[in-house]
């Protein structure tokens, strides 16, 4: 049961209210680069507005998604009131003040650093501490998920804990910990700069505590997305999991090597050895491995409802899905998406492949073909499916629904095939304009012309997204019973502590956190001279 | 159970757990510490600890490269974004009175009444550079540079901090607005030329980089196109060299023609 339901809806709704103010941002920056808008002469504009999208897609935006589907979870899981309420409220107030102190900043054109920082180029001080406060109000939810885990484990010593919490946890403690890095930063590197207090930043090791945040922030964006394969698709297409056990070794997995893998972001950098650089890229590609034993156990899952549905043959079965069901829809344009983002960060991880992409256009088809494709697609879903138990009120319009589902994955390859092939081009990424007159890049125009049609087909499911939800809220009432997850095969009776608690598994990340970053860190920070002046936006 | 029975050896999960974790990191520390450094022969390690050492990235000195003779003198001058950022009262009422020398060509309010550049309110950097680079030759004018040969550090601050504090003027000869030149828009991307307001804008300047609005014509004419011919050299890097040799004559014409006839940045005169 949903008792929370209110908390829960604030959470999504302040999400993808801003989401949808970040999207057409995105669609404007999509335009006003391509050769189908009129530059608008002022590049500092496209800055503003690129630091407003990014900061809202990777730090506000899943961010909040991650936090309400986590109350939900917990709460429906394990069919317990939420503990900490207020506490969670308070989270939540942390991260609508956080965002809106970032944002006016950004507004007027002082905090224009895009959302990786950049030092040492150096914005108005109050865009800083609003990423702060939105960090602070994650991390409360953080605490509550422990705290919530905790309480049900008193009064169910020994039993096994539902996979979707198992997973939700391991995703916050993922969280708390990649943060620390660029946490780290902002505290020790860039604030004290940004307050006046010093001139001076070691940009170099910023780059390298960023690096300890960016990878593992994407996993984080990624959580709620798995837990939706695993513990709502099955349920709502009538499956079951293919392996409760294989699920947990997926996320522990992801709680182990996501994170001492960020210097595959440095491997432009010369301040990283290229020692530390070579095992940060061989345990990237050992995070491959929970993935692909996600998709091997959700194409099992998906197996099972086929044949329960009576499809036959080797592929046969497919046929038999209830492709009319819009988690079905979801599920399988996520796992293309998924597909050709997965090929395409092959080239990312190798370090010599990445040279010729790096910081090209196909760096940016490549994360919104993953998160805003793959991942955003599932927020979607989780959407649709928790909106009847959140507002009690019944989602009518299937049809509307898959035609949203559909816009958004046809808009996002539309979007992002062309952006790859011109960051393969060469095409450099983050600048505000481009002279497609010129003869040497004109041949580039039609490709980048796709993008932004796509960039508008996306802008289109987005809207429709909101209203199908805001429609949704004055549906008439229906009941929906009680929340409920997916259950495996083999429902276990008994799990083995390794596999029932995060600790073996959080220490590791920690050890190796410290193996793969200790020393790159230490010797940056104890080496003198390796600081430049800051360079301020907006100051003489 | 608990957590005491899964922190042990006895625990099969956590020997596998972190069995398998320590060898990865053993082996693959193994081949990018010792076997991929020695496997590039284009670089020489005395042994095996200097290679590890140059995998993981120890600082060390790099080969002094000495830097090729220059024939003619380069700018020395070392600007931050704090230089002469918190003037005193004194200092700029020191360089009130030293400023009274260069009124005959800045006129008495710093705004110029021929073709030298305006003064009122001119970045303080800017003008400290110009005239270290005037005093050591790193730019030459046969008028400036016999003023500037005799400043002291001192009054080079005090001036820069005096000018810096006058208001923004409107330029002696006002001419009408002209729109903005794609130059200016845009810069050229192709060629490597960024907007000039990528420096020399309003909310995006870059220290060292002056504003440009209500400067003479003449005068900006003049300056790119001795930037481009290299007879003005005391840009740090060849920022400004790059950028004017990479335009059109048009160009220079029409963006000079453009910032001459600009009012002074109000935006900044009220920062
Ligand atoms: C859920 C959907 C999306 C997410 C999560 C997302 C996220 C991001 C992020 C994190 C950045 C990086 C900002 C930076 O480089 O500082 C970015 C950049 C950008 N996004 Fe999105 N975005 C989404 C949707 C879109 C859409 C739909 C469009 C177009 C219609 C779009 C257009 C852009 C553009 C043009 C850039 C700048 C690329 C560059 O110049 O480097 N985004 N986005
Ligand atoms: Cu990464």
């Amino acid at each position: 049961m949903l008792a929370n339901r209110k908390l829960i809806l604030a959470h999504f709704w302040f999400a993808f209210a801003v989401f949808g103010v970040a999207l057409t941002l995105g669609a404007w920056q999509m335009f006003i680069r391509s050769p189908i808008g009129t530059w608008l002469s002022n590049p500092e504009l496209y800055y503003r507005s690129l630091t407003a999208h990014g900061t809202v897609m990777g730090y506000v935006f899943p961010t909040l998604v991650a936090m309400g589907f986590g109350y939900a979870i917990s709460e429906s899981a394990l069919e317990q009131r939420l503990v900490g309420v207020r506490w969670a409220w308070a989270g939540f107030w942390l991260i609508v003040a956080g965002s809106i102190m970032a944002v006016i900043p950004i507004a007027l054109g002082r905090a224009s650093v895009l959302y990786t920082f950049y030092p040492p180029l150096i914005g108005n001080v109050f865009y800083y501490l609003g990423v702060v406060l939105v960090v602070v109000g994650s991390w409360v939810w953080v605490a509550l998920m422990a705290v919530n885990l905790r309480v049900w484990r008193k009064a169910h010593p020994g039993a096994p804990v539902p996979l979707a919490m198992f997973a939700n946890v391991a995703g916050s403690y993922l969280w708390a910990w990649t943060a620390v890095g660029a946490a780290l930063e902002l505290l020790l590197q860039i604030i004290p700069v940004a307050a006046g207090l010093k001139a001076t930043i070691d940009a170099g090791l910023a780059r390298v505590f960023f690096s300890w945040t960016l990878h593992a922030i994407v996993y984080f964006w990624l959580m709620p997305t798995y837990i939706a394969y695993y513990a709502i698709v099955p349920r709502a297409i009538g499956g079951r999991v293919y392996s409760d056990t294989m699920a947990r070794i997926s996320f522990i997995l992801f709680l182990v090597v996501a994170m001492p893998i960020g210097m595959h972001h440095t491997f432009a950098d010369p301040q990283v050895g290229a020692g530390f650089k070579f095992i940060h890229s061989a345990f990237t590609a050992l995070v491959a491995l929970p993935t692909l034993l996600t998709v091997f156990t959700i194409c099992a899952s998906v197996e099972i409802a086929a044949r329960l549905r009576g499809g036959r043959g080797l592929f046969g079965w497919i046929r038999a899905l209830p492709w009319d069901n819009p988690m079905m829809l979801a599920l399988a344009f996520s796992f293309v998406m998924l597909g050709f983002g997965g090929a395409g960060g092959l080239i990312n991880m190798s370090y010599q492949l990445d040279a010729s992409i790096h910081n090209t256009q196909w760096i940016t088809g490549h994360f919104h073909l993953i998160f805003g494709g793959a991942i955003v697609i599932m927020y979607f879903a989780i959407a649709y499916d928790l909106w009847p138990h959140l507002t009690g009120r019944e989602l009518t319009d299937l049809r509307l629904i898959r035609t949203q589902l559909w816009l958004w994955f046809v808009g996002m390859i539309v979007t992002t095939f062309p952006w790859h092939w011109v960051g393969i081009l060469g095409m450099p990424r983050r600048m505000a304009y481009f002279d497609f007159g010129d003869p040497a890049i004109a041949p580039q125009a039609l490709s980048v012309t796709f993008s932004a049609i796509g960039g508008f087909i996306l802008l289109t499911s987005g809207i429709i997204f909101l209203v199908i939800l805001a429609r949704g809220m004055r549906a008439p009432q229906a009941d929906a019973g009680p929340y409920r997850f997916a259950l495996a095969v083999h429902q276990p009776a008994t799990v083995p502590v390794a596999l029932n608690t995060h600790a073996l598994w959080v220490a590791l990340m920690i050890a190796l956190t410290i193996t793969n970053y200790g020393y790159p860190i230490l010797t940056l920070a104890l080496t003198e001279g390796t600081s430049v002046p800051a360079v301020y936006v907006g100051a003489q | 159970m608990s957590t005491r029975d899964l922190f042990t050896f006895r625990n099969g999960h956590f020997k596998i757990g972190v069995g398998i974790t320590a060898v990865m990191l053993v082996v693959t520390a193994i081949a990018g510490f010792i076997v991929l450094p020695f496997a590039q022969p284009w670089v020489q390690f005395a042994n095996v600890w200097d290679a590890i050492c140059s995998a993981a990235g120890v600082p060390r000195r790099a080969a002094s490269v000495t830097a090729p003779e220059q024939s003619k003198r380069l700018s020395d001058v070392v600007l931050t974004s704090h230089t002469l950022s918190r003037p005193s009262q004194e200092a700029i009422g020191r360089g009130a009175t030293l400023a009274q020398r260069c009124a005959i060509c800045h006129g008495p309010t710093g705004i110029s009444r021929a073709d030298s550049p305006n003064l009122a309110g001119q970045y303080a950097a800017v003008i400290y550079k110009e005239l270290h680079d005037f005093r050591s030759g790193a730019r030459t004018n046969a008028v400036m540079s016999p003023f500037a040969v005799n400043l002291t550090d001192q009054e080079i601050a005090d001036l820069s901090n005096y000018y810096a504090y006058l208001p923004r003027l409107p330029a002696y000869h006002p001419t009408p607005l002209l729109p903005k030149p794609n130059i200016v828009i845009y810069g050229a991307p192709i060629r490597g030329i960024a907007p000039c307001g990528a420096c020399h804008g309003s909310l995006d300047n870059k220290t060292g980089s002056p504003w440009l609005e209500g400067q003479s014509e003449a005068y900006m004419k003049a300056q790119l196109q001795a930037f481009a011919s290299g007879e003005r050299r005391n840009d740090i890097s060849q920022q400004m060299r790059n950028i004017a040799r990479a335009m059109t004559p048009q160009e220079i014409e029409q963006a000079a023609a453009y910032y001459a006839s600009q009012p002074p940045d109000v935006v900044k005169a009220v920062d």
